[in-house]
């Protein structure tokens, strides 16, 4: 009997795999695989145009972060590539406390409705994140021109009599990023404070803890997992950002996904271009494990 | 003595909520309203016109995006969502079982990946594979994004799964009905709302990349979302207003569709 029991559950793996295998066997085509390529040439030496050379290397690594003399082989900071990397967590960081800062009590805001206007207001906030980013991004630039709307207004309004330089700017970008990113804040956020116990509100505010306490000793370290879940689905794509440098922060401010890509396209360097975005993965994953040890693994369990 | 707010009342967040939705909302209606615009200024009102509108209808390069923007979303979303099916039936609502996680993280693996790191990997292999085939058809464009979309397919499929009572299946089974007949009439008409959903994040998640197809295209191969971006560095026509006011569109309906499915199949 065990054998037949043991005949059963290996055809019952075996159709198993076959079911799972297609799905797997895309991503591994259409997106692992390619990444084990970058990881090899990294540690290549550029072809002339473009391409690599099949010789050993470690230079393009080592030059994510040093300058190599010329003269003295000797190593400094790269200026360069430090301001470049300094200025996407910066700027990604940044969002994300803005984001942080806008997002809670509007998720807060969400969860004290009555339940079925909650999903009204709910809805509103998925609109928005249901729009293309490009179209977003371009929505802002329109807004923030020097013959844009605000300039304008200010301008007719007697407040400013120049425009405003917004457009091309850290800030433009910044802005350009909690604009598109703001939804990935606040709807974990909302997903932790919906959850709470109310009682624990009205035993706090029984016992005379102000509002403000209240929010400090129980909301905020209760809805923890929330927050910190929208953190980091904040500033993952924000510090790989591509497209809003470029419609944003003009030619000028450069992100270290705009620094990538060039290192592919003009700068003819494909291993110094694998090493840097594996060092932008390793800041990814530096992130995705602060999420996991601490992040909210309610909805992830298992199964 | 009456409590003069709620418990759950902070002073402020609802003004900065109120204000949200108005940042949220504010350049979208701005974009919306001036996409009618008859001048060309993007602040000053020129009166009622259609015309940005027929100015997109017209150009040809628009016309040919839009069309295979949509051809590469529908057959994308096709594919990853019925990978995802497949897998999502075999992985969840069994007892773990060796490979799993590994399968799991397979699957998950687009989402954990900077989209900027992917698309400049798949530009290297994708150059490579022209070079040596002398194929420089759509396949590319298809399987980077058939790929990117199956964990957005697989989430909400499983998710389906993992509220469905299974002990419903059982009782097909009880009741002498095939592997296959309950599959079909009883799995998957309770599964098909986490289909729809899967589906519809595929498509739109196709429909809204930029930076991947960027990166894999080839010349002639522009979305709507590369032309846009190509239009960049020339001065900005309303016209791109009157596509956005078409995608608004579209992705309102989208979010009312899966809402309306959500609703009406909600599992108690």
């Amino acid at each position: 009997m065990a054998s037949l029991e043991a005949v059963r559950s290996k055809s019952a793996s075996r159709t198993r795999w076959l079911l799972i295998s297609p799905a797997v066997l895309v991503v591994i085509i259409g997106a692992i695989a390619p990444l084990l390529v970058i990881v090899t040439y990294s540690f290549l030496t550029p072809g002339p145009t473009g391409g690599v050379n099949y010789t050993l290397s470690f230079d393009a690594w080592t030059r994510v972060l040093f300058d190599r003399d010329v003269f003295d082989d000797t190593l400094t900071l790269s200026g360069t590539n430090l301001e470049i990397l300094l200025r996407s967590l910066l700027l990604s960081l940044a969002t994300t406390v803005l984001c942080l800062l806008v997002g809670f009590p509007t998720a807060y805001f969400i969860a004290t409705r009555n339940p079925l206007n909650r999903e009204v207001w709910l809805l509103l906030v998925t609109v928005p994140f249901w729009t293309n980013l490009l179209i977003r991004t371009f929505a802002i630039q329109d807004l923030i021109r020097n013959e844009g709307i605000i300039n304008t207004l200010l301008i007719k309004t007697g407040f400013i009599s120049e425009p405003i330089q917004m457009l091309f700017t850290n800030f433009a970008i910044c802005l350009g990023l909690v604009y598109v990113y703001l939804p990935l804040m606040i709807l974990p956020v909302y997903a932790s404070l919906e959850r709470q116990d109310r009682s624990l509100l009205e035993a706090a505010s029984d016992l005379y803890a102000r509002p403000f306490n209240v929010l400090r000793e129980i909301i905020v370290p209760l809805a923890k997992p929330g927050i910190i879940a929208g953190s980091i689905l904040v500033f993952i794509p924000a510090i790989g950002t591509y497209v809003t440098p470029i419609l944003l922060g003009g030619g000028r401010n450069l992100m270290i996904g705009n620094y990538i890509e060039f290192q592919f396209g003009q700068g003819r360097d494909w291993p110094f271009g694998s090493a840097l975005s594996l060092a932008l993965m390793a800041i990814v994953m530096v992130a995705l494990l602060v999420y996991i040890r601490h992040g909210d693994s309610h909805g992830h369990e298992h199964g | 003595m009456a409590k003069a707010f709620p418990v759950t009342h902070q002073r402020g967040f609802g003004t900065v909520a109120i204000t949200t939705f108005i940042f949220l909302y504010a350049p979208l209606a701005v974009a919306l309203v001036f996409a009618f615009n008859a001048g060309t200024s993007p602040a000053k009102w020129g009166g009622f016109s259609l015309r940005w509108f027929q100015s997109a209808a017209n150009n040809q390069q628009v016309i040919s995006a839009s069309i295979l923007s949509l051809k590469l979303a529908a057959i994308s979303a096709i594919l990853s969502t019925t990978l995802a099916t497949l897998a999502a039936l075999a992985m969840s609502r069994t007892p773990r079982f060796r490979g799993w996680t590994l399968a799991y993280s397979a699957i998950s693996f687009p989402l954990m990946v900077p989209e900027i790191v992917t698309a400049v990997a798949l530009l290297v292999v994708t150059a490579t594979f022209r070079g040596w085939t002398g194929y420089s058809g759509l396949g590319y464009l298809v399987l980077a994004h058939t790929a990117f979309c199956v964990p957005f397919a697989y989430l909400p499929i499983r998710a389906r799964l993992q509220t469905m009572d299974i002990s419903l299946e059982r009782a097909a089974g009880d009741l002498y009905a095939s592997p296959w007949n309950a599959f079909r009439f009883v799995t998957m008409p309770l599964l098909f709302p986490g289909i729809l959903a899967g589906f519809i994040l595929a498509f739109v998640t196709s429909l809204d990349d930029v930076v991947i197809t960027e990166f894999v295209k080839t010349a002639g191969q522009d979305t709507l979302p590369t032309y846009m971006l190509g239009q960049v560095r020339r001065t900005i026509t309303p016209e791109v207003n009157a596509i956005a006011a078409v995608f608004l569109l579209i992705s309102v309906a989208l979010v009312m569709c899966i809402y309306v499915v959500n609703q009406r199949t909600k599992i108690n």
